[in-house]
């Protein structure tokens, strides 16, 4: 604290505690349930401290070996699906969005300022407001269960776009008349300057928009129907069957903090450039 | 090198009746390696008349030769020049190195060569222990010089300067002053140097352009510019304090403006009669303020004596007289210089 008093000191911590308990605990609830047996689980009360199965759980649910109801794919393959769906989907938007701001900041053609309105306009539109023409125009082109289905649709992006565009606005005139007298043509100059000092706003891109792809749920629920293209997020729902049979919870709760892993490792490794790029104005 | 000639140089942003013209019709001859200094106040149009010449701003009408060769069409990179920007417009995530040789870099000119022309440039700058490091971990007066090596490499025919020093602090600035005229002298290259500082723009230039309000008052050298003014402007504008410029002085024909500098005036027994209204100390010499003895008018008339003088007393009157040939005549309607009948 700013002010240096016990009590205040005290209640800071406590707040904080409850704060890590209240965001901890489910995901420690996970790990616990996915170290024992889908007896264990169902047990009430269900165990609270981690059991001997983690190593035969993550086998199973990673090879989708198994005897349960439900859907049977591996996770492993989800996790394939998973990770190629969001690389595809974050580098994809970050090099349109990239392309197009250059385009609406250092060009001038006609109609640019509609162009820029239309993008910005798109914003206010939600992936789940315009799902159904998506979809149709989606199964029409034959892109169900494919990678092209799942990425493109939600690929054009608007928050990017002008995330990029403010960025650009920001670059000093002066740079871009020094690249000029330097003889750096437009794509020159888009290479060797903007891209590189762009680097940290395109890390900090790069995390949210990686963590945006993993976890989609709706847009995968809806084009894919095979089992090999599901997505981890959809494969931990098909896993979960309703009716008689009995859903091994041990091994949903392992799929779950498999499909965790990822954009916590993407997050605590671009951590440095991620927040560097929210807040860095040095130019 | 190279010559620059203007011809009718005129800029204008817009179009029809809404335009707005910015420069009116600038003529200038630019001999082959001189240095010429565009001075004058802010929003007069110097720095656009710079980045007409460097290609940054499109010439509206008129033209504009480097080397005998219309350039008015051409890109910047083509027209063989080498721009210093007030800001040095270094490019923060290259280093010093990469910084000077990405124009030569883009001209596909052989890594060797390029080494070679850096590491020269360095060495007349005295970076050549910086040339690893970014922009980022240098100081103000390195991130200049990085910003003039960026120049020298190309080998330009002209080199532009736009306010390169008004980012530095007065002592660097003195010391960078003195850098350019030796690298002048060294390589001899045209230069055109864009400030709003007079004492600058007289110490640096060989000759030197006053502008005001997109014309061009007065170009000649420092010396004519200080003692034969062509305009109430230029007269006003160079030198500090700023000349009388005197509608009431006691011998001055009507309709004309008699100009004396501060400097110019001497105290004798007789002469004109000033009211003292205050005094300043400036260490070497002192300001004295005075009002018209003869006539209730608020003109001022600055006298600037020795600090050995004996102090004037406030509302004392004080008698002073121009010297001779330091006299000057404006008509009072167009500014202009009037030559002595």
């Amino acid at each position: 604290m700013v002010e240096r008093r016990p009590w205040l000191d005290f209640l800071s911590h406590a707040i904080l505690v409850i704060g890590v308990l209240v965001v901890a605990f489910p995901v420690y609830i996970t790990f616990v349930a996915s170290t024992h047996t889908t007896q264990e689980v169902v047990q009430s009360p269900m165990p609270l401290l981690p059991g001997s199965h983690f190593v035969e759980n993550y086998a199973t649910a990673l090879s989708g070996d198994r005897q349960g109801s439900g859907s049977h794919a591996s996770v492993g393959r989800m996790m394939v699906v998973s990770l190629v769906t969001a690389l595809v989907i974050s580098i994809g938007k970050i090099a349109i969005s990239l392309l197009s701001a250059f385009a609406i900041v250092y060009f001038r053609f006609p109609f640019r300022m509609a162009f820029f309105w239309a993008i910005f306009i798109t914003l206010m539109l939600p992936v789940e407001v315009r799902i159904g023409p998506t979809y149709q125009v989606v199964a029409d082109l034959g892109l169900l269960n494919s990678y092209a289905g799942l990425t493109i649709p939600l690929i054009a992006s608007a928050t990017a776009t002008f995330l990029f565009r403010q960025f650009f606005l920001t670059v000093p005139d002066e740079l871009v008349e020094a690249a000029r007298v330097d003889g750096a043509g437009p794509m020159r100059f888009f290479k060797d300057i903007l891209v590189p000092l762009s680097s940290t706003s395109m890390a900090a891109l790069f995390v949210i928009q990686f963590i945006y792809g993993w976890n989609q749920y709706l847009w995968p629920l809806l084009v894919t129907t095979e089992e090999n293209m599901y997505p981890v997020v959809i494969g931990i729902k098909q896993m979960i069957s309703g009716g008689d049979a009995q859903t091994e919870w041990n091994i949903v709760m392992a799929t779950a903090m498999l499909a965790m892993l990822p954009p916590a490792l993407v997050v605590m490794l671009m951590q440095k450039w991620f927040v560097k790029g929210l807040v860095d104005t040095e130019k | 090198m190279a010559s620059i000639e203007l011809k009718n140089v005129i800029k204008r942003y817009g179009a029809g009746k809404g335009s707005n013209q910015v420069i009116h019709g600038v003529n200038a001859q630019i001999a082959d390696g001189e240095f010429v200094v565009i001075v004058g106040p802010s929003g007069c149009g110097k720095s656009t008349l710079l980045r007409m010449v460097a290609g940054l701003e499109e010439i509206s009408s008129g033209e504009i030769c480097i080397g005998g060769r219309v350039v008015n069409r051409l890109e910047p990179s083509e027209r063989d020049i080498a721009m210093v920007f007030q800001n040095y417009a270094l490019y923060p995530h290259m280093t010093v190195f990469e910084n000077m040789a990405y124009g030569l870099k883009i001209a596909k000119v052989p890594t060797a060569e390029i080494k070679a022309r850096v590491d020269k440039a360095a060495k007349i700058l005295e970076l050549g222990a910086f040339l690893e490091r970014t922009p980022r971990a240098l100081s103000g007066g390195q991130r200049q010089r990085v910003a003039m090596g960026r120049a020298i490499v190309r080998q330009p025919q002209v080199f532009l300067f736009d306010e390169p020093l008004s980012n530095l602090d007065a002592k660097l600035r003195a010391q960078t002053r003195l850098e350019i005229q030796k690298l002048h002298r060294e390589l001899g290259i045209t230069s055109l140097f864009v400030t709003h500082d007079q004492v600058e723009a007289m110490t640096l230039a060989q000759r030197m352009i006053v502008m005001n309000g997109g014309v061009m008052e007065q170009f000649g050298t420092p010396e004519e510019v200080y003692t034969r003014p062509a305009s109430t402007f230029v007269a006003s504008f160079i030198g500090s304090p700023p000349m009388n410029l005197l509608k009431n002085a006691p011998d001055a024909a009507p309709g004309t403006i008699t100009g004396v500098r501060p400097e110019h005036l001497d105290i004798t027994p007789t002469g004109w009669a000033l009211q003292v209204e205050a005094v300043e100390m400036l260490g070497a010499e002192r300001l004295v303020y005075g009002r018209w003895a003869h006539s209730p008018t608020d003109e001022l008339v600055i006298v600037r004596t020795e600090e050995s003088h004996a102090v004037p007393a406030l509302g004392s009157t004080l008698h002073v007289t121009p010297r001779a040939h330091r006299i000057h005549h404006f008509d009072a309607a167009t500014g202009k210089r009037m030559e002595a009948p």
